[in-house]
């Protein structure tokens, strides 16, 4: 199993990490890529169409987990470059950055193949914890710690909240596989069963919270200012893949049954999301923050396409995540590269003039920012056009014309931003940015996928919608 | 024999004093610390109490869990506490503001 093998490696990379010299560096950040990928192709090697479950059926191997997988890995092997650039420019090069990266990769692996709520947690807490002490990475900063210490106080809440749930849940059904719930569920009806509903209302809170949706979003402007930005790249891509595995696993697969229950929270959230993250964001004066608000909206999109409990929903939701997180590593990797030792880049204004600095990045930002906002021939245009689809599909047709009216509303700050790089003015003394030939070939990939997954999104959205079909 | 019940209102005020200890808590940080370690400890009351009543052993495995967890939770807290200390000189909850809009 690709987890197995990920614990060994990472154990080992500790020791020899520990062994290193701080000008051999690099040889943590080799290793630590190697076995990203080997886990990536043990993940795809593990995907064979049937659904497996394994440790006394504490776990399951499915194609959805390994759709989730690979896409958890990938992400994460293009964060781990893109950061290399920021810690090595901020003098915090430490080996410690891609081993608390890797335990995160980890529970969220384990999070990604749960077929017991028990497992669901341990993920979770696992991903989490380590995610915490990414955030403090670079300890003399007040302004991380800070964020650090609102991330940890709110995180804790929500795990706590999730257990409360889950403990009146077990209480109900007795059981804590995923199979024994929906059995339980199955036989109830979910409307009329109030304990049922209470313990509901606590378990969606706590994934909510994970995607920061509305009510549940005060942590995340914080918290992507605060943290170091290769640490706000890997917190805004990653996690959101394995919370939506959160939600499939709990809510889709679970307590699939109780659609009419969860539903209606979702929609409220997810309705909620895109309205406030896309207003708050007009008024943001700091990249770091808009960013943030921006993705507090695009949660909504994948909180609403979740909510119509169809598999078409739920595989729309899994292409919008997938897409999502792809243009948000890209986005704050542009950040990067406008940072530099001493000078961190994260008011709107810092993208003045990129179009006079280095013409080939300013066109990858428009790609990517033009994604976000839902422009085609970008995949953000198709991603919203199959969660809006999807939703219709479902009956809820105001919703659906309240999020095109929000995109629109949205668009506008990103046009903004993209009206910086091109017809502003550069600061002065600023030189021309540029970065090493890995990040370079990689930034340019990421962005060219954003444009041909917007010309052929059909492979894409048929890998998704088949791993929803044969694991759901 | 007491009943079900008592467990379960003990467990709901514990979660609910910990929860109105977060809100009401303005000054220490220490205290929002205790007050999610409660919040755990209710969790494990109920999954006791259920577990005794369903005569089903996985609940009290759960709650083993949870204990470990929740040790490494407040190691990893307390750690952050003594970082912003020494960057900041106050744990004042009031005065973590350098953020905002």
């Amino acid at each position: 199993m690709p987890e197995i093998f990920l614990l060994s490696t990472i154990c080992l990379i500790l020791l020899i990490d520990l062994f290193l010299r701080d000008n051999s560096r690099m040889i943590t950040y080799l290793l630590t890529q190697v076995a990203v990928l080997a886990t990536a192709l043990l993940a795809y090697g593990a995907m064979d169409g049937d659904k497996i479950t394994g440790l006394y059926g504490m776990y399951v191997r499915d194609d959805l987990a390994g759709v989730l997988k690979i896409t958890i890995l990938l992400l994460t092997f293009g964060v781990f470059v893109y950061a290399r650039k920021y810690l090595k420019d901020k003098n915090i090069w430490h080996g410690e950055f891609y081993l608390l990266g890797l335990f995160a990769v980890l529970g969220m692996l384990v999070m990604a193949s749960a077929n017991n709520l028990l497992v669901v947690y341990l993920g979770l807490e696992l991903q989490a914890l380590s995610m915490y002490a990414l955030v403090a990475f670079n300890r003399d900063d007040g302004r991380s710690t800070e964020a650090a210490m609102k991330y940890f106080v709110l995180g804790a809440v929500a795990s706590g909240l999730l257990l409360y749930g889950i403990s009146i849940l077990y209480g109900l059904s007795g059981r804590l596989e995923i199979a024994g719930v929906l059995e339980y569920i199955k036989s109830q009806n979910v409307l009329q069963n109030m304990p049922l509903l209470f313990s509901l209302v606590f378990i969606v809170a706590g994934i909510s919270f994970k995607f920061g949706a509305v009510p549940f979003h005060m942590w995340v402007p914080d918290v992507y200012q605060g943290a170091p930005t290769a640490v706000t790249m890997f917190l805004g891509s990653v996690p959101k893949v394995a919370a939506l595995a959160m939600l499939l696993r709990v809510l889709a697969e679970s307590m699939g049954a109780a659609q009419a229950g969860w539903g209606q929270l979702l929609l409220v959230f997810g309705l909620l999301s895109v309205f406030l993250g896309n207003l708050v964001a007009i008024a943001q004066l700091s990249l770091k923050r808009m960013l943030a608000y921006s993705t507090i909206a695009h949660m909504g999109f994948i909180l609403l396409g979740a909510l119509t409990g169809t598999k078409d929903g739920y595989s729309a939701a899994l292409f919008y995540t997938i897409t999502y997180t792809m243009m948000s590593a890209g986005a704050f990797a542009i950040l990067i590269l406008l940072s530099r030792d001493g000078f961190e880049a994260e008011s709107l204004d810092d993208l003045k003039g990129l179009n006079e600095r280095n013409p080939w990045y300013a066109f990858i930002m428009m790609l990517f920012l033009f994604s976000m906002a839902g422009i085609p021939p970008t995949v953000g245009f198709y991603a919203k056009l199959s969660i809006i689809q999807s939703v219709m599909h479902a009956g809820y047709l105001w919703p659906a014309v309240f999020m095109v009216v929000m995109s629109v509303i949205g668009a506008f700050y990103y046009l903004r931003a993209i009206k910086m790089m091109y017809f502003d003015a550069p600061p002065e003394n600023v030189g021309a940015v540029n970065a090493e030939l890995d990040f370079n070939v990689l930034i340019s990939i990421n962005g060219i996928l954003m444009v041909l997954l917007g010309i052929f999104p059909s492979a894409l959205m048929s890998i998704c919608y088949l791993a929803m079909n044969s694991s759901l | 024999m007491i009943p079900l019940s008592h467990f379960l209102i003990i467990a709901a005020v514990l979660f609910s004093i910990s929860v109105a200890g977060m809100f009401l808590n303005r000054k220490n940080m220490l205290v929002l610390l205790m007050c999610i370690e409660l919040m755990l400890l209710s969790v494990n009351m109920n999954f006791v109490a259920f577990s005794y009543y369903l005569g089903d052993m996985a609940g009290q495995v759960f709650v083993f869990f949870i204990l470990t967890v929740a040790a490494a939770e407040a190691a990893i807290g307390l750690a952050i506490l003594v970082t912003l200390f020494r960057n900041r000189r106050t744990i004042n909850v009031q005065e973590l503001d350098a953020m905002k809009g």
